[in-house]
């Protein structure tokens, strides 16, 4: 059995007091805990940001790149070792700016990677511009005037880009949250939670306080249907006086990107392969070609 | 009767199946024992414009296309407009009778054969497209080419498509063979087979260099088309999966570099194949690779820029940028095959090293290496000769026997850290992309800043011995030294070849296929020369600079080409007479 004790290490995070990167870590540690998912087995690729900083903070292995690019690293780590789980950690100005693009393709792919957006409205580790998510007009150092931009809409464009396991949550509501990241763990394919992150030095409109008068659970509505990707994807814009989080889309993933490979498919992970030098029979299948 | 030196050139526009029928062509010269040198030479458009194949064939190996034509295949006036005055005295014009020829474009000197190319191509094929194989079918008529070899080609070409297009593409060959034989005693060159020679192979650099890293190792291939780099990203996807090895067209540069950092980590062996352009893109991922010691393959197929630039074209410019992409410093090796079995041996060679340094590795193209066909003997792909060294990479038996926390950037006196694969329980840590201490935890301060530094730069050391030497071509002590990288050494050869012939002693050739870390034997070769004339294809010199400031000598002069073609010994010879 996976315990706690198993993620733990002597290192403290370097995250504000009261950040809500620091409910985000706990809650993803108990959910591989419960999910009984070993530390070896794993792989948590982040970009660049506060948050990016998490797997410096678990005993876990983990590929802190660069900003915005977690995304290309996962997928290239999932297609070596697809035995591997793998879970890509990010901001919202890493995945929704700067890697939007590789979000989006990410998701068209469906990789059996679980995807966790630290997203808190906000450019935490450069001290609070505003961010793809940061509504319009608001007033931060690099939007003296307010920012002339709509925010973007993660969960729809997963939606629409064919994701099947979309998801918001907030770590005021921890258990809910650990439920989630559970879920989206079991997911057989691409699963994306985005989590309102309350960051109280640079945010702090966007805090806990906001979220807590606002946020309201899918799963609590009787009727919701979180089969019906219309309604999902309608869901998931609202914003304002209330603010969902649960499971707004889930429906039966295809195979996934590694398992739709023809040198991947349902075998040996790729680095798990003996590497040696090519048969006589090989070289010869290549020279044919040749004469 | 002057025999086997023979160029052909075949010309028209795109769409017009120039590359396919000229690369059949040159495969029966092959089979039938010559040797052969092909360039295609196209524009970046898909119809229309003006493009064209040189075929170059002889008894002796060749490194290089030639300037004199001795048979213009002209499908379009165009092509005559063009070409018409690279054809030596003696040589033939095949056109399209459809058009008459001009006045301007006659020449006296030259044997004009019309021919109703279209018209016969449709009556005798029933496609107005194998207008060149009858072309073609003329050409091997004038040159007393044996037919079977051609035929054989045929069949084995449209074995696919049925016995029906077998016949008219042989119906066509004969054809044109039958029309050549009017016009035969006029034309004084013959290329004639060379029976019971060795079976050859015939490949282009963008296929030495896949197979080479295939037979590595490579077993991930991330890439984004980007002309002359893509055919490679297409070689892998076409022909990997047989072989084990996955290929990814993915969205961009930036993700295709950094996927294979990702796949690297976990233990793969990864390439990304690019062109300048597309390189740019990856600068960053070059540095999150030099600094968190992963090894990758960067492949850059150059063509003139910046920017978009000639995209079809060749030019050697990108040396000092590879050389120097990324903020900050870091080991890096740069190789630049010359020849296809440079390319097939740098191609495995390439993984070695990035393994054992754990370090990004960038192998220098261009297009004319790239795209530019040659025959060689089946033992020039030294399959025998691969080895696949991985380095410090620990095995699960020593993790198994590990007993304090693993330290993936281990302080060590080489600069090399064991490396683990991740998976095993006793080897947990986090690739860093920040700097970092030894296990690693991101770390500011400035001691530890300098010994992991100090740590990664330690690498170029050991690195540097094993840096390809620069190596000799030509007697020694000759009166004047070539210096050249990467594709230029075919044709600086046979520019080096022709002095000699004029005058036993008069050039050598130095040739550079490793760049940096700078071959530590350089400067004593250099010093051995008399005189320098660096033959490079970029504006400024760029070899010449990186001579200076890694040896301090200046050399004697310089040929250089920036025009987008490729050099050929005439126009070395020619730069000679100014440098
Ligand atoms: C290429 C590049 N551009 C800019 C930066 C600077 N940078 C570091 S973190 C960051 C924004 C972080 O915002 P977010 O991703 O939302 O993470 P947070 O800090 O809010 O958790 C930026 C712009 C960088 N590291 N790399
Ligand atoms: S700046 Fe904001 S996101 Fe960053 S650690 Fe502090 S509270 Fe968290
Ligand atoms: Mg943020």
């Amino acid at each position: 059995m996976v315990t706690r004790d198993d993620y733990r290490i002597d290192e403290k995070p370097t995250w504000c007091p009261g950040c809500g990167d620091y409910g985000i870590l706990t809650a993803l540690i108990r959910a591989l805990v419960e999910h009984n998912i070993a530390p070896h087995e794993l792989m948590i690729v982040t970009g660049i940001g506060c948050g990016s900083k998490l797997p410096q903070y678990m005993r876990v292995n983990g590929m802190h790149t660069l900003h915005g690019r977690p995304w290309p690293a996962a997928q290239g780590a999932k297609l070596a070792n697809h035995g591997m789980r793998v879970i890509v950690v990010h901001g919202d100005g890493d995945g929704y700016g700067e890697g939007l693009g590789h979000f989006v393709h990410a998701v068209r792919r469906n990789p059996g990677v679980t995807e966790i957006v630290q997203n808190n409205k906000i450019y935490g580790l450069t001290k609070g511009q505003f961010s793809p998510t940061s509504e319009k007009g608001w007033k931060t150092s690099t939007s003296p005037y307010g920012s002339a931009e709509e925010p973007a809409q993660p969960l729809a464009l997963a939606i629409t880009h064919g994701a099947t396991f979309v998801a918001r949550g907030y770590p005021g509501e921890l258990k809910h949250l650990i439920w989630l990241i559970g879920e989206a763990l079991e997911h057989p394919g691409y699963a994306l939670v985005d989590i309102l992150q309350p960051c109280v030095s640079f945010n702090k409109p966007r805090a806990y306080e906001y979220y807590a008068e606002r946020v309201y659970k899918l799963e609590d509505e009787a009727g919701y249907d979180p089969n019906n990707r219309t309604a999902a994807w309608e869901r998931a814009q609202e914003w304002g006086e209330h603010i969902p989080i649960g499971i707004f889309y889930r429906a039966v993933p295809g195979p996934t990107f590694e398992m739709l490979d023809p040198v991947l498919k349902d075998s040996t992970p790729l680095v798990k392969r003996p590497l040696g030098k090519l048969g006589s029979a090989q070289v010869d299948s290549l020279l044919a070609k040749l004469r | 009767m002057i025999e086997n030196d023979i160029t052909i050139r075949i010309g028209g526009e795109a769409g017009m199946g120039l590359e396919s029928s000229g690369a059949g062509f040159a495969k029966a010269l092959v089979r039938g024992g010559l040797h052969v040198f092909g360039v295609p030479d196209f524009y970046s458009r898909i119809r229309g414009g003006h493009n064209f194949f040189t075929l170059r064939a002889a008894c002796d190996p060749l490194f290089s296309i030639a300037d004199p034509v001795h048979i213009l295949l002209a499908l379009d006036m165009e092509s005559v407009r063009r070409h018409i005055a690279d054809l030596v005295p003696g040589g033939a014009v095949v056109y399209d009778s459809k058009d008459p020829l001009s006045e301007a474009l006659r020449r006296e000197d030259v044997l004009a054969i019309p021919v109703a190319l279209s018209q016969l191509a449709r009556e005798i094929g029933g496609l107005e497209l194998m207008r060149n194989t009858l072309a073609l079918g003329i050409a091997a008529g004038l040159l007393e080419f044996d037919l079977s070899y051609v035929e054989s080609i045929i069949r084995d070409n449209f074995a696919k498509k049925g016995e029906d297009v077998i016949t008219s593409n042989l119906n066509v060959i004969h054809k044109g063979a039958e029309i050549a034989e009017a016009y035969k005693a006029d034309f004084p060159f013959r290329l004639h087979a060379v029976p019971n020679a060795p079976q050859r192979i015939l490949l282009n650099g963008t296929q030495a260099f896949s197979m080479g890293a295939l037979a590595g190792g490579c077993r991930f291939v991330s890439g984004y088309p980007m002309t002359p780099g893509s055919p490679v990203l297409v070689w892998f996807a076409q022909n990997g999966a047989k072989y084990g090895a996955v290929a990814k067209h993915v969205e961009d540069e930036i993700s295709a570099i950094n996927m294979a950092i990702g796949a690297a980590i976990m233990g793969a062996r990864a390439l990304v194949p690019t062109s300048g352009g597309g390189y740019a893109l990856m600068v960053e991922g070059t540095g999150f690779a030099g600094i968190s010691e992963t090894p990758v393959v960067i492949y850059n197929a150059q063509r003139p820029g910046p920017a978009t630039g000639l995209p079809t074209r060749t030019e050697q410019a990108d040396l000092l940028f590879m050389l120097h992409a990324s903020q900050d410093e870091f080991p890096r090796m740069v190789l630049a095959p010359g020849t296809l079995e440079e390319a097939f041996h740098l191609g495995w060679y390439a993984f070695n090293v990035a393994e054992r340094y754990q370090t990004p590795v960038m192998v220098l193209s261009d297009q004319f290496l790239a795209d530019a066909f040659r025959s060689l003997e089946a033992s020039g792909l030294d399959f025998d000769a691969v080895e696949i060294d991985r380095g410090a990479l620990l095995t699960d038996a020593d993790l198994d026997a590990l007993t304090e926390r693993y330290k993936r950037y281990q302080i060590t006196e080489s600069g090399i850290s064991p490396r683990a694969l991740p998976g095993h329980p006793n080897a947990i840590w986090v690739t860093e992309s920040n700097e970092h201490d030894e296990y690693p935890r991101i770390e500011e301060d400035a001691q530890n800043r300098i010994a992991q530094q100090s740590k990664r730069m330690r690498k170029a050391r050991p690195m540097a011995q094993d840096v390809p030497p620069p190596t000799w071509y030509g007697p020694e002590g000759a009166a004047l030294t070539l210096v050249c990288w990467g594709s230029t050494y075919g044709p600086a050869r046979e520019a080096v070849d022709r002095l000699n012939a004029q005058e036993a002693g008069a050039a050598n050739l130095l040739h550079f296929s490793g760049l940096e870390p700078f071959p530590p034997t350089a400067e004593a070769e250099l010093r051995k020369a008399h005189k320098t004339i660096v033959v490079e294809g970029n504006y400024t010199g760029q070899l010449e600079i990186l001579i200076r400031a890694r040896t301090g000598l200046s050399v004697d002069g310089h040929v250089r080409r920036f025009d987008g073609r490729p050099f050929r010994p005439e126009f070395i010879l020619a730069g000679l007479q100014e440098a």
